[in-house]
């Protein structure tokens, strides 16, 4: 097996004038997480579809576990599992039969999944649950038995689209947790999302994407350094301009984002001494994270 | 470009079970329900027009006429099965139930799948259409082993009707659009080919259409198979049907890779 799971290069596709993916390269070691952040459009989705061979690139090159995709994406997709941005489980079948229809895709025989399908139970918390409709279960349910099911053939690569998109915090934390449990056991994770949580916890290392293009690559905390490299204080209310000629010369970067005021200071106290005494002012002191760091690169916050 | 169509043929001869067997799982479910409604339509016809027509029509080349229809209604429910299953429950587990998709994600071919979907709907038009031929053989219309020889040609017909209809769901925006095809297609070529009247009866510009029509081969197979009589041309009707089926199966999926792989 190669050291490289996934390597993009130079992959371009655009729909008529609009260009979805522009010029990206990327390679994804064997046995990490990399996660592609970006806002809604910024062609996540589409980058995810390529690696498995389903939507074929206007020009570029792409190697998929030592396949090339998409001519022979169907041999790469034999060991790879997908959670796909929206359920697509069999609603009228049980959480079993779904696991044994599935199975029956990649050839499995009947023994072989009933004896894959115990430890799969166990991994989703659905061993209660098992001859269960998928009807009948909750949202974060349904988005294990999906992470379950994308285990069936026991994949080296797990492709995730927006995995957590739509759970409560509570079911987040779920599927967080198991999706560390498989980078434990060595499984290579490609997840698409736009929760900087999320990228943040998981991701060993990750692209950031606007319209297509990657602005910016790297460990999660190295961009943040990188970026930002201090505290950020978060001012409501006031006027921006009136605020931010005041603190300035104490701050090292201001970003204005609608009525918030982001800003990047090196020594938050002396800041904090400046707005003292003024009111109607909310601020919150905090370590700088990766929506700075979009924020930076960009000049607009992320829409969620 | 070329790779790239490649990629996305059946690719092996095996692959399509598992997805026959999905719709085999999904199908056990709602089964009395299901044979129930496929069976009622062709029943009511066959008994409507041949107790109706048939004191009327007197006998047909030597037949009754409720015998000579039972061949046509045999022909016309394996159609009708083959092209519902395929326009509306496979449309659906393409579009709102996405199925497909999650197939897509495994190691099967969009081809993999067209094939599945098209060997289920020939097997529910073998079913719809051998029952029908089951009643007809119960009431004396028909030999029991007749049944037999028409099996093969009911199979047939419901694929082509199948790969017919999956080059319409291949283009078709939304379920509003299977209207045109169905009052279009499907039910004028009943009455062209021969189904409920001997096509001898028509204009001969007519007859030359329902010769080029794949439901008129359809019946030149299996009404002299359930009448046991001689059957004409049995190689050009069983060559005829298998462009019907092959060709649209390979331009469907051509047409759905456009459509779902862009």
């Amino acid at each position: 097996m190669s050291t490289v799971a996934i390597d993009l290069s130079c992959v371009r596709k655009s729909y008529g004038d609009k260009i979805v993916v522009d010029g990206l390269s990327f390679a994804v070691a064997s046995g990490e997480c990399f996660g592609l952040l970006g806002p809604n459009g910024a062609g996540k989705s589409t980058i995810a579809r390529m690696v498995l061979g389903m939507v074929a690139p206007d020009t570029g090159k792409m190697t998929v576990l030592g396949e090339p995709v998409p001519a022979r994406a169907r041999l790469a997709r034999a060991r790879i599992g997908v959670v796909p941005q929206f359920d697509n489980l069999e609603i009228e079948f049980t959480v079993r039969e779904n696991l044994l229809v599935f199975g029956r895709y990649f050839n499995m025989s009947a023994r072989e999944v009933e004896a894959a399908v115990p430890a799969l139970l166990e991994f989703a918390r659905l061993e209660s649950k098992a001859d269960a409709r998928v009807a009948e279960l909750s949202g974060g349910m349904k988005r294990r038995l999906t992470l379950a099911r994308a285990l069936i053939n026991d994949p080296h690569l797990l492709v995730m689209d927006e995995p957590t998109t739509g759970l409560d915090p509570h079911a987040r934390h779920q599927i967080w947790e198991r999706l560390r449990l498989l980078l434990a056991r060595g499984k290579t994770i490609l997840l698409t999302t736009h929760f900087m949580e999320e990228a943040e916890r998981l991701c060993d290392r990750l692209c950031v994407l606007e319209a297509g293009r990657k602005i910016a690559e790297g460990e999660p905390r190295a961009l943040i350094d990188e970026q930002i490299g201090c505290q950020v204080i978060e001012i409501y209310g006031g006027n921006p301009h009136e605020l931010s000629s005041l603190i300035r010369p104490y701050a090292r970067h201001i970003e204005v984002s609608g009525e918030t005021l982001f800003c990047y200071a090196p020594d938050p106290e002396q800041v904090l001494v400046q707005l003292r005494g003024r009111a109607g002012l909310r601020l919150l002191q905090r370590p700088a994270n990766l929506e700075d760091v979009f924020l930076r690169l960009t000049g607009r916050e992320m829409e969620r | 470009m070329r790779e790239g169509y490649a990629a996305v043929m059946p690719a092996n001869a095996y692959n399509w079970v598992a997805v026959w067997r999905r719709n085999f799982l999904a199908w056990r479910k709602v089964a009395l329900a299901s044979v129930l409604g496929n069976l009622a339509d062709p029943m009511t016809n066959l008994f409507g027009l041949g107790f109706g027509l048939g004191v009327i029509v007197g006998l047909i080349d030597g037949t009754s006429y409720i015998a000579f229809l039972a061949g046509g209604m045999v022909a016309t429910s394996a159609m009708t099965a083959a092209t519902f299953e395929t326009m509306y429950a496979a449309f659906a587990r393409m579009r709102a139930q996405r199925t497909w998709e999650a197939i897509l994600s495994t190691q099967l071919t969009l081809g993999d799948i067209v094939l599945g979907e098209l060997a289920w709907a020939a097997t529910k038009a073998v079913l719809a259409g051998t029952a029908i031929a089951v009643v007809a053989a119960t009431l004396g219309y028909a030999a029991w082993a007749s049944i037999l020889y028409s099996i093969p040609a009911i199979a047939l017909t419901g694929l082509v009707f199948a790969s017919l209809a999956m080059v319409v769901i291949s283009l078709a925006p939304s379920y509003d659009y299977f209207v045109f095809y169905q009052t279009l297609v499907v039910t004028p070529m009943v009455f062209l080919c021969g189904a409920v009247f001997p096509v001898s009866q028509m204009p001969s510009a007519f007859q030359r259409v329902a010769g080029l029509l794949p439901l008129a081969h359809s019946v030149e197979l299996i009404r002299p198979a359930m009448l046991g009589l001689p059957a004409g041309g049995i190689g050009l009707h069983i060559g005829a049907l298998c462009m019907y089926a092959v060709l649209p199966f390979f331009l469907s999926i051509a047409l759905f890779r456009r459509r779902l792989m862009r």
